[in-house]
């Protein structure tokens, strides 16, 4: 199973402040856990958001707006990807992430999709006894 | 706690259970007891967790309760001894440093768990009690699931583990990582040990379920733990970008039948790129490692670049059939074998044409060790049909289906024979 740990954007993050040592260290520990427990995929920091773009479609018209966004706690400041067993065991290692912000700061799981979730040959199977049943 | 208190602490114990037995053993001087004591530890927070609240640091917690029992019991041995022996000796240095939450994972746990895995994967041990031993202690895996695993009764697992930790016990095997020498041969051992496992679960031998993702995921895991217990050590690199690549084509192995999907026809969109990616930056890591050490690459690496020659074409066609019939060559300077030469003549076949293939192929079809290797009737029935030679074509796939013990393949071989006449 895999789960992204998104990290939620603050007024610091966007401002680009850099974050102080200990936070740095407490980053780089957690994550050398995840890599010597063999959990971790993949992981990255965002720049602030006047570094990236948009597009929006409303009426199936696209518009695209330049950075920065104003709602920070809607955006996102990095991730980390990280795979495990169970469900149990990722929320076992989220909550040792530490707080990526300076006072308040805010990380949100998700789990990822895995093509299984579509289209496994167990899937595929159910689906055509289904679509039968209903003829 | 949404998942209930138990199984939130049992996934804290599933994370931290290698550590804990890792650290016993060294204190302990032996594998079942450290299980035991790990195993106690595990009961204690089922009834102190609940009631007092998770500690700030579960696995800090676990370690120390653990050792205090290792502490307990030894006093007890001690007393009924009335002697110190050597156990003691390496006690009295641990108990002296007085352990609190602070220090009990200050101790290097890397080089435990180092020791752990070589321990498990010791040469007094025969293979499969290797394989049962590296995932009960290193996976956490409990007995029943290796069992469903390797598609054993559940009471032959559980023997093995038992009679792998007696044998370890009774050669009094030291609790270490090997040095010079007998590092390389201790450590292919260890690789083995989990390329079995995945290949266990990637391409099943027999029985109707053709992949079981679960034990390549354990060894994929367990691969990546070893890369950073060894950096320096290029084969270990080797073996981890070989299946993360192989681990990248798992969904498009199979089509939507459960039937096998032969590489060069597979959905390369369905190839996972984070695992490839990871794939490709562990073979780097494995070359700059042969560099630091000025060795020339070993099998694993060269398999895994294999893998990566084929990971690395965004089409069937645009394989590097030239460079993987080289591989072929080198791996075969390594070992020399027939099931290496039959691939070099796949990829000969693929570069030079269906001919060139079938000569290799027919040279090695009297050789006795591929008597009964489905592959050859498989890739020999390839090349006929590719040189429009139906009929014997459709013997050699129907001989291919005859000698396969997986059901899957011969439901590939038989449909191929259908088709070639």
């Amino acid at each position: 199973m895999r789960f992204m740990i998104i990290v939620k954007a603050t007024k610091d993050s966007e401002a680009a402040r850099p974050g102080t040592d200990e936070m740095f260290k407490a980053m780089a520990d957690y994550h050398e856990e995840l890599q010597k427990a063999g959990v971790l995929l993949d992981g990255s920091g965002l720049k602030p958001s006047n570094h990236g773009w948009r597009f929006t479609w409303k009426d199936g018209k696209k518009t695209q707006t330049d950075g920065p966004f104003a709602e920070t706690k809607e955006l996102v400041a990095g991730f980390t990807l990280i795979q495990t067993r169970t469900r149990e065991e990722a929320l076992e290692w989220t909550k040792r992430f530490p707080n990526p912000g300076f006072d308040d700061g805010a990380i949100e799981v998700r789990e990822l999709y895995s093509l299984d979730d579509f289209d496994s040959p167990e899937i595929e199977r159910f689906r055509k006894m289904e679509m039968k049943s209903q003829q | 706690m949404a998942a209930g208190p138990h199984r939130a602490i049992a996934a804290v114990f599933n994370i931290e259970r290698p550590k804990l037995i890792a650290s016993l053993t060294r204190i302990a001087r032996d594998v079942g007891v450290a299980e035991e004591l790990a195993q106690d530890a595990l009961v204690t927070a089922l009834e102190d967790w609940p009631e007092n609240g998770v500690p700030e640091k579960p696995g800090a917690w676990l370690m120390l309760t653990a050792k205090r029992k290792a502490f307990d019991l030894h006093r007890r041995k001690q007393m009924a001894a009335q002697k110190y022996n050597e156990l003691g000796r390496d006690m009295r240095e641990e108990e002296s440093s007085t352990p609190d939450l602070d220090t009990a994972l200050d101790d290097d746990i890397g080089d435990d768990l180092l020791r752990l895995i070589f321990t498990a994967c010791h040469p007094v041990l025969s293979q499969e009690a290797r394989v049962a031993l590296t995932l009960r202690l290193l996976g956490g895996l409990t007995t029943d699931e290796i069992a469903r695993g390797f598609i054993v009764p559940e009471p032959t697992i559980a023997q093995r583990i038992v009679r792998a930790k007696k044998t370890l016990a009774e050669s009094k095997v030291p609790y270490e990582v090997p040095h010079g020498e007998e590092l390389s041969e201790r450590l292919a051992t260890v690789l083995e040990v989990i390329y079995l496992i995945f290949n266990e679960g990637y391409a099943a031998t027999s029985g109707e379920r053709w992949m079981r993702p679960e034990l390549c995921n354990e060894a994929l895991r367990l691969g990546r733990v070893l890369a950073e217990l060894a950096k320096d050590e290029p084969e270990v690199h080797g073996l981890v970008a070989l299946v993360e690549i192989q681990m990248s084509r798992f969904a498009a192995r199979v089509d939507a039948n459960g039937d096998p999907v032969l590489l060069l026809d597979q959905n390369r969109a369905r190839w996972d790129r984070l695992l490839i990616r990871r794939g490709l930056e562990a073979l780097t890591r494995g070359y700059q490692a042969c560099e630091r050490l000025n060795r020339l690459p070993g099998p694993y690496i060269l398999q895994a670049e294999l893998a990566a020659c084929h990971a690395r074409a965004n089409k069937a066609e645009d394989t590097d059939w030239a460079k993987i019939a080289g591989i072929y060559g080198a791996l075969g300077v390594i070992s020399p074998s027939p099931v290496l030469e039959l691939n070099r003549a796949v990829a000969l076949g693929m570069l030079m044409g269906p001919q060139a293939g079938l000569d290799i192929v027919d040279a090695l079809a009297k050789d006795p060790a591929l008597k009964n290797y489905y592959l050859l009737p498989a890739v020999r029935g390839d090349l006929l049909s590719k040189l429009d030679r139906k009929d014997e074509a459709r013997k050699e796939f129907e001989r291919a289906a005859a000698i396969t013990q997986n059901e899957k393949e011969r439901a590939v071989m038989l449909r191929r024979a259908r088709t070639s006449s």
